[in-house]
């Protein structure tokens, strides 16, 4: 059965609706004198959250060599498929691999930061860079270069991804296989 | 050589027509700036302010934008109609301020230019005082129509002839209460001339607003719709009809329907401001000195114009668009009767 809504009769300064007018307008006079929201971009900036997944960077050691050791552990873990990576052997000590080439096409990514958690060494990295504007789709692919430079061009931001994830890795990942206590718990072996 | 005082007048006749036409596509531009400047900051936006100091040449980079345009015309369309739509519209709404008054008379002194003699001469501030001033805007408003329609029907596409089709009726229908809300005024000055009608609002209390409140309402609310602005813009509102009338348009055809619709909106202002806001009269006009008078004049009738457009660009972004059956509702049903009591009740006034 079909409810019947009874509509409220409407009064005569409701049906003249000039009132309503007026408030709306009065309303919309107010706003015209508001704080502004818009922010004038190219001169404020606006301060990114740490953690930002901005434009990707290729991190340096302590000796300003590139620390990436060309796993491809982010090319695997890249859902969008946007890295390419080419190693070649390095007479470095400290590692066997270095990448040749390393490649990102900005224009694939999809900024998800898994590359980033992927990555053992700490090597690939995502900055509160947004400046992500080129003419061609050629500049759009980064190749390593352009992502050392972005390291240098971001050295002092403070709350890169990287950053941030190895924080709260500590604090949540559980420990590994040889970190743990052995079985039987600590009253030792029981023959 | 002295020169012919007819040739003198059709000489100053043809500068005032120039400096109009410059004022007015000016403003026009301008409008637009000052439409995109409220609307963003009514929504606590900011608005177009890169291009030139505040963006104030924003209006200038349109204009090079809309040139450089592609111009299409779709190969079904009536390729004859669909380029003089646009001049229909645009043509009638500029012939509307050959009879608006802009300032009282002035007195040119003699002075020689070039070898010529000129003699002294009287002008007034307005290109033609018709005798039949308000009936001529009143035919002017109604020739806008046939752009829009035949703007819509020519360009062969549903959505335009939607939206010609219910601009006819819908500014068939409010030019009735349009004409009849001036109607009281015409019965109080007793003349359809602009400048009786200005001369008869001499003092202050004497503006019509005070004596024909209704009539400003009246001729407001159906101004608004004669001009398709919101929220009486059913012709072209985007959510149902593209862009109605226009939407086949482009470059500088199109930009030519927005000069006209800005033009009409700079008309319907400058007529509120002359019919029921003094014209050119101001209060105080006494205390101002006699070489200033004309100036203090023209420049109150240019802010009486202006607050208007800043009227018609507040509404636009203060209230919603009426429904169509709405629309027809109310200028038949309310306008209409409201402004025929308003006839009657002037005529038992001035019998009183």
């Amino acid at each position: 059965m079909a409810i019947v809504v009874e509509a409220r009769k409407m009064t005569l300064a409701e049906r003249l609706y000039l009132p309503a007018v007026i408030k709306g307008m009065l309303l919309t006079l107010t706003h015209l004198f508001k704080k502004k929201v818009t922010m004038q971009y190219p001169e404020v900036q606006k301060v990114l959250p740490p953690g930002y997944r901005g434009a990707h960077r290729l991190n340096k050691d302590e000796q300003d060599r590139i620390k990436c050791v060309a796993c491809e552990m982010c090319a695997v873990a890249c859902p969008a498929d946007c890295i390419t990576i080419e190693g070649t052997e390095t007479e470095w000590d400290d590692r066997e691999k270095i990448p040749r080439t390393f490649q990102i096409d900005m224009l694939r990514c999809i900024f998800c930061g898994m590359c980033v958690e992927a990555c053992p060494e700490d090597a690939i990295d995502m900055t509160d860079n947004i400046d992500l504007v080129a003419t061609t789709r050629e500049e759009m692919i980064w190749d390593r270069d352009r992502l050392l430079k972005n390291y240098d061009d971001t050295r002092n931001q403070e709350g890169t991804l990287g950053q941030v994830l190895r924080k709260s890795r500590k604090a949540f990942t559980r420990p590994r296989g040889d970190q743990l206590p052995a079985p039987g718990g600590p009253g030792g072996h029981t023959h | 050589m002295i020169v012919d005082p007819m040739i003198l007048e059709g000489a100053i006749a043809l500068v005032k027509i120039g400096i109009l036409l410059g004022v007015v596509f000016t403003t026009v531009a301008y409008l637009t700036f000052m439409e995109r400047r409220v609307s963003a900051m009514i929504q606590d936006r900011l608005g177009p302010n890169r291009v030139g100091p505040l963006g104030l040449l924003q209006p200038l980079a349109d204009g090079i934008k809309f040139m450089w345009k592609e111009e299409f015309i779709p190969a079904s369309a009536d390729r004859t109609l669909f380029a003089i739509a646009p001049a229909l519209i645009l043509v009638p709404a500029l012939l509307i301020f050959a009879v608006i008054p802009v300032g009282g008379e002035v007195t040119i002194p003699a002075f020689t230019l070039f070898g010529l003699q000129i003699q002294e001469i009287t002008t007034s501030l307005q290109i033609i005082d018709l005798n039949v001033g308000i009936l001529y805007i009143l035919g002017m408003t109604s020739i806008a129509v046939y752009g829009i329609a035949l703007g819509g029907w020519s360009a062969n596409n549903k959505f335009t002839l939607l939206g010609g089709i219910r601009s006819s009726a819908q500014m068939i229908s409010y030019e009735l209460s349009l004409g009849l809300s001036i109607v009281g005024i015409l019965m109080l000055t007793g003349s359809l001339q602009m400048s009786r009608i200005v001369d008869a609002q001499g003092t202050f209390l004497d503006w019509f607003i005070f004596r024909q409140p209704l009539a400003f309402l009246i001729f407001v609310i159906a101004a608004f719709a004669e001009n398709n602005r919101l929220p009486f813009d059913l012709v072209e509102c985007e959510q149902e009809l593209v862009g109605g009338f226009h939407t086949e348009y482009s470059s500088m055809r199109f930009s030519m329907f927005m000069i006209a619709e800005y033009a009409s909106m700079i008309a319907a202002s400058a007529l509120m401001a002359t019919l029921f806001f003094g014209g050119w009269h101001m209060p105080f006009e006494d205390l101002v000195g006699p070489g200033l008078v004309t100036l203090y004049q023209v420049a109150g009738f240019l802010v009486k114009t202006g607050f208007f457009l800043f009227l018609y660009i507040w509404v636009r972004w203060s209230l919603p668009r009426f429904r169509y059956d709405q629309l027809m509702a109310i200028g038949w049903k309310v306008l209409l009767p409201l402004a025929l009591l308003n006839v009657v009740f002037t005529g038992i006034w001035m019998l009183v």
